[in-house]
């Protein structure tokens, strides 16, 4: 029986949509395809590898009306609040005369089979709404998380050219047309109220604020809490993992915030690597570049740099350059807030040092002497959107005769958890 | 009539060698091309989902389903006891392939029970609640395993033979032998297998299905369920790809689906997740090549001896002409005046293999090339220059006879090389590359062109036959039926415009129907890229058959003779008379002139009989060539794929545009084959590749970065194929040899190119790495 004790606002395409009886991992995959019938968006994979499940979620970052693609088949319906969710369905104007982005794919012939291609209409239509005159390398970016099999990519890649290039100026656009008033609209549905949905001893949680996640974590030590849902969907999907109750933190504005401070920069758990991108890539390049073949883009627009580290995985991503730099996690509970060395935070395979009832509130990074260099590599099978095989994260401070004075390497892929090489780091200390 | 107006329109839309777009290219980036899934489901459909069992070879002792029956939302649970007539839904009617295991796991995860439940997600949480035992038995999953332990072979294997190879390797001044292992690769059609059945009446049956060989599914449908194929009825609009994937992989689907719903009288889905569906059919056929060559010191060939032993998996499937294409395409494009090709298809407890564009032809040809390599290393010289030296002779040389004893006849390898060769400014890219890799430490280049010859048509010849059905309504609209599918490839398309251009009307007047089983029978799988060859000419055969009652019709009421009629754009034109189509046409009606025909072709001149290794099983060959520049990090085997030139040949071209995107999409998937795609079984015999998480199809930033497809716009099919076109489908899917031996060139610059590399396909960078240590420690 469901308590009616909240539901879960959102806007999709053009209707307002409030749910007060969810499953806490129901996903926007089955909901689009399942209950609503917008067929447009199909199921490639179910683990946010193919994009053939590609829709955009507008959502407010500060005042501004940001709309990013995402996976539906690993998004929980319960993570939705206060966005605008956009199908491919939504995209032709109502005479049935398509989107620039689907024009330039049809005259482009970007599509064969065409399963791919509502997903990769998505992609190319974020794209088109961020940026003015992508580079080739902006259009890869744009489309690392969609698979094609069929065309060999180029005629797509063909289209993102051109409609870049050949942009009309008062085009129809759903987005662009109602930006004002659907900005409004996510903005009155923000709340710092929590929302709980409960059916039967499932539960759904949103909390409204750090505050309350606290409490809910003391309350529910056991309970998961979802940020991107990047890995957590795949427990869903591929195994059927029960987990219960599901705390959804990616509406919590103050687990968003980006400082940076002359000490470094600090990294609230809910930032997504997207947003992050552009902060840390100013500051150390390579970890910038590394991040950008982390997942697809859809991936890296859900995924958080907060999940990456919180769910202790040998092979994510981030922790090496973060242990290599240094950095340090911040861990709250009810009433109680600790920062430790990331690299401490690791004990063993699946095992990190976090207290039933604490979270990842944020990890900081701080800065580099202008006299150490900083390097990191990934190797894996395929250059984007693949698991590492191997990560290396690179930390050396040179004196004034290129001696190594002090070295910070750590690996992913090596051990069961991210891990320094100590033996490595020591031995480098006084070489040339 | 408005002559303005008909001067304006000489030409109709959409004619034969146009350039067009895909016929469903708006509804797909609008959302709205229905794929099987997005059908509007009947009440009360049920849903699907396998029960898979987890061990590579046993024994079932017990299988205890209580639980999952008693699932709530479960509806019924089937076992091979549940399927009415049989279980067996052998392609190769060998009797080999059951629907269920019964009492016999022969490779991980193969099913053992289907769950019908509620919905779909019931279903798929159920089917883990099974409990079975096993008493296991040993498990081959490897080529190497399998011949290490008798080599049993799934069907009877070949030989191909002309003149005395053995004799000859003795005498040739040089001989060389080698391995080659070429691995698998799963097709990844983005839409997975789905059926969908709806129950009719007594025994009938409807059965919507992703296939591109609906006549299987409706033969295997009435097979399991014990009723005459005339009760089954198979249709399907589009697949979300197929590549050989759908041809007889979806049989188990179909028939679960189908066997459910006649049992509960209620529509039932079936739609494997990505990893039951990676897990649970077949893909491309892994090959361990062994090769003998004979040569001179120029590198002329004399004589070739090779053994193809292939990972077939557990049962027949289509390993039989698989194995038999990869022989006879052992010969790539290159005369052997003395040759022995034989062939093993082994058993192994895998997932059973299946057809994968290109169906053999690749592992048989990147054989061939591999010794082409080899000689050219032996020689030291460039692998262009042996490649000359070999092609093919042109007809009456006395060096055009193949392996199957086939005399080619349409031989423009030469020109194309020569053409692409210039084009692509090999030889000073190639000079420039060798310069480069002198002074670069860590960075090395390589480049490479492969010629690639394909045979076109099905070797067995019976399946190159076609059916078409058209029908003219009385308002002058066309409606198209045939028995091809449409997966991608744009055969709907092409075939659509064979129609127009034959009645002289503007494409949008031809309505282009689901192909089914009901409409046009017997059909052939839509596979061996035949599609358009055979249902493009029995398309045109029909409208010839229309066309010629409605001559006769016009020189009987406007009193003329055939010569005086001819269709014209959009009109019909009887003397100086110009009729609109729409009207003539309903002139005809009233005329009761037949307005509908049933098509029908067989290709013509081919024979072949297995037995002696003999006859004439293509029709034609399609040619190309491509040149390919990678570089690679010799510190990490990580590399890029730098640029592409292709030259290919497609006849005339039915659509320019659909033949370059089949060129440019195969280039990449074929790339995508021998580079990143590994499929890898652990020690279980599970395959732990079965997602796209673990299995790396190429992305739009592996593409080439400079990719210059161009059609030989000078070829025209020498045989009287449908416009003088030529079958597209999997020729370009061998282009990309030449990037795994660009790769070879780039590691084999580490040891001043004196060793031929060895690469095995796929090029992982794993293992472009151990190939330059190889060879650095070999230097050293």
């Amino acid at each position: 029986m469901t308590q009616d004790a909240g539901s879960i606002r959102f806007i999709l395409n053009e209707t307002e949509t409030a749910l007060s009886d969810l499953a806490s991992t129901a996903t926007l995959l089955d909901y689009l395809r399942l209950e609503r019938r917008l067929t447009g968006t199909k199921e490639g994979c179910a683990e946010g590898d193919c994009g053939a499940c590609t829709v955009l979620v507008g959502r407010l970052v500060g005042r501004e009306l940001v709309y990013e693609s995402v996976n539906a088949c690993i998004r929980f319906t319960g993570s939705l609040h206060a966005t605008h969710v956009v199908t491919v369905e939504h995209l032709a104007a109502k005479d049935g005369i398509l989107h620039p982005v689907q024009q330039a794919m049809v005259d482009f012939h970007g599509s064969q089979c065409g399963f791919c291609t509502p997903g990769f209409v998505m992609s190319l239509y974020g794209l088109w709404l961020a940026k003015d005159a992508p580079s080739r390398a902006d259009i890869e970016k744009a489309l690392q998380g969609n698979l094609c099999r069929c065309t060999g990519y180029e005629p797509i890649v063909r289209a993102a050219e051109a409609v870049a290039k050949a942009r009309p100026s008062a085009v129809f656009d759903p987005i662009v047309k109602m930006r004002a008033s659907i900005t409004a609209r996510l903005a009155s549905l923000k709340t710092t109220q929590t929302i709980r949905i409960t059916s039967g001893d499932d539960q759904l949680i949103v909390p409204g604020t750090v505050s309350d996640l606290g409490d809910i974590l003391a309350e529910h030590p056991a309970a998961t809490i979802v940020a991107g849902s990047t890995d957590v969907g795949l427990w869903v999907t591929k195994q059927f993992r029960r987990i219960n109750p599901v705390v959804f933190i990616n509406g919590l504005d103050e687990l968003q915030a980006i400082a940076e401070t002359p000490d470094g920069l600090t990294i609230g758990a809910g930032v997504s690597y997207s947003m992050a991108f552009s902060k840390i890539a100013a500051t150390y390049p390579a970890f910038g570049a590394l991040i950008d073949r982390i997942g697809g883009e859809q991936v890296r627009n859900m995924g958080t740099i907060g999940g990456n580290i919180a769910n202790g995985s040998p092979i994510g991503d981030t922790p090496p350059p973060l242990i290599a730099l240094g950095a340090t996690v911040t861990l709250r509970s009810k009433g109680s807030v600790r920062t430790l060395l990331l690299e401490d935070f690791y004990i063993e395979y699946g095992k990190q040092d976090r207290k039933p009832g604490e979270f990842v509130e944020s990890l900081f990074i701080p800065r580099m002497p202008q006299t150490e260099r900083f390097a990191v590599y990934k190797i894996s099978k395929r250059r984007d959107e693949d698991i590492s095989a191997l990560c290396g994260a690179f930390r050396i401070a040179l004196d004034g005769d290129n001696r190594v004075t002090s070295a910070r390497i750590a690996f992913g892929g090596m051990a069961g958890t991210p891990k320094r090489a100590a033996n490595v780091e020591s031995a480098l200390v006084g070489k040339d | 009539m408005d002559n303005t107006t008909f001067e304006e329109r000489k030409t109709i839309a959409g004619p034969m060698h146009a350039t067009l777009r895909h016929d469903s290219a708006h509804k797909h980036v609008a959302g709205s091309a229905d794929y099987i899934d997005d059908m509007p489901e009947p009440a009360g459909t049920l849903h699907g989902a396998l029960g898979m069992t987890d061990r590579a070879h046993a024994e079932i002792v017990t299988m205890d389903l209580s639980a999952v029956a008693a699932a709530p939302g479960v509806v019924c649970v089937l076992t091979a006891k549940d399927m009415p007539h049989s279980n067996d839904i052998s392609p190769s009617h060998l009797d080999d392939e059951p629907v269920l295991a019964d009492g016999l796991v022969q490779f991980h995860g193969q099913p053992a029970f289907a769950v019908i439940a509620e919905t779909r997600d019931i279903a798929r949480r159920a089917a883990r609640l099974a409990k079975i035992t096993y008493r296991d038995l040993p498990h081959l999953t490897d080529i190497t395993d399998a011949l290490d332990h008798g080599g049993t072979l799934v069907t009877k294997p070949l030989a191909l033979q002309r003149g005395d190879a053995d004799t000859e390797l003795e005498l040739a001044p040089r001989r060389l032998q080698g391995k080659m292992r070429i691995g698998g690769q799963e097709h990844f059609y983005l839409e997975s297998h789905i059926a969908f059945a709806i129950p009719g009446e007594d025994d009938e049956i409807t059965v919507w299905s992703s296939t591109q060989h609906p006549s299987e599914i409706q033969h295997m449908v009435g097979h399991v369920l014990g009723v005459p194929s005339n009760a089954v009825t198979v249709n399907v609009r589009r697949m979300g790809g197929g590549f050989g994937g759908k041809e007889t992989q979806g049989n188990q689907f179909a028939v679960l689906a189908a066997v459910a719903a006649k049992k509960l009288n209620r529509a039932v889905k079936f739609r494997p997740d990505r990893d039951e569906d990676m897990t649970a059919t077949g893909k491309r056929h892994d090959f361990l090549v062994d090769y003998d060559v004979g040569f001179d010191d120029d590198g002329r060939i004399n004589a070739v001896k090779a053994n193809y032993a292939a990972r077939c998996g557990y049962s027949s499937d289509l390993s039989g002409p698989v194995t038999d294409r990869a022989l006879f395409h052992a010969d790539s494009s290159y005369f052997y005046p003395h040759v022995k090709l034989t062939s093993q298809p082994l058993k192994t407890n895998t997932v059973s293999n299946t057809a994968y564009r290109g169906f053999g032809g690749p592992q048989g040809m990147l054989g061939g090339e591999r010794i082409i390599e080899e000689i050219a290393y032996t020689l030291g010289k460039d692998p262009l220059e042996i490649r000359k030296l070999n092609f093919y002779g042109e007809t009456g040389s006395g060096r055009d006879v193949t392996p199957y004893h086939q005399t080619v006849e349409d031989n423009i390898i030469h020109r194309i090389v020569a053409d692409l060769e210039t084009s692509s400014d090999y030889q000073a890219r190639r000079a420039a590359i060798i310069a480069f890799n002198k002074n670069s430490r860590v960075i090395r280049k390589g480049i490479a062109l492969t010629p690639v010859k394909f045979g076109i048509s099905f070797t067995m010849t019976a399946f190159n036959q076609a059916g078409a059905l058209v029908h003219i309504y009385q308002d002058g609209s066309i409606h198209l039926n045939h028995g091809g599918t449409e997966m991608g490839q744009g055969l709907y398309t092409k075939v659509a415009q064979v129609l127009a251009d034959s009645f002289q009307v503007d494409i949008n007047r031809v309505k282009i129907t689901a192909t089914t089983t009901g409409k046009v029978p017997n059909t052939s799988a839509t596979a061996a890229s035949s599609g358009t060859d055979l249902n493009g000419m029995a398309t045109y055969d029909a409208a010839r058959q229309i066309k010629e009652r409605l001559v006769a019709f016009a020189v009987e009421r406007w009193q003329t003779t055939p010569e005086n009629v001819t269709f014209v754009a959009n009109h019909v034109k009887i003397g100086e008379e110009l009729v609109p189509f729409a009207e003539f046409v309903k002139l005809a009606y009233f005329a009761r002139v037949q307005l509908s025909a049933a098509g029908f072709y067989k290709t013509p001149k081919i024979h072949w009989d297995r037995n002696t290794g003999r006859g004439t099983p293509f029709y034609y060959y399609a040619y190309g060539a491509s040149v390919s520049e990678v570089s690679i990090d010799t510190l990490t085997g990580e590399y890029m794929v730098d640029r592409v030139d292709v030259l290919h040949d497609v006849g005339k071209s039915l659509n320019p545009a659909i033949d370059i995107g089949q060129i440019e999409g195969g280039f990449v998937q074929g790339m995508g084959w021998l580079t990143t795609e590994e499929l890898w079984w652990d020690a279980k015999g599970r395959l732990r590749t079965h997602a796209p998480s673990t299995y790396k199809i190429p992305l739009a930033s592996d593409r080439p970065k400079i990719f210059n497809v161009k059609l030989a716009e000078w070829a025209e099919n020498a045989e009287q194929t449908v416009g003088r076109s030529k079958a597209v489908g999997e020729p370009p899917f061998m282009l990309p040899i030449s990037v795994l031996e660009a790769l070879s060139m780039a590691v084999a610059s580490v040891a001043d190119y004196r060793e031929c590399p060895r690469l095995d396909a796929p090029a992982t960078p794993e293992r472009v790495l151990m190939a330059v240590e190889r060879l650095r420690a070999g230097k050293a």
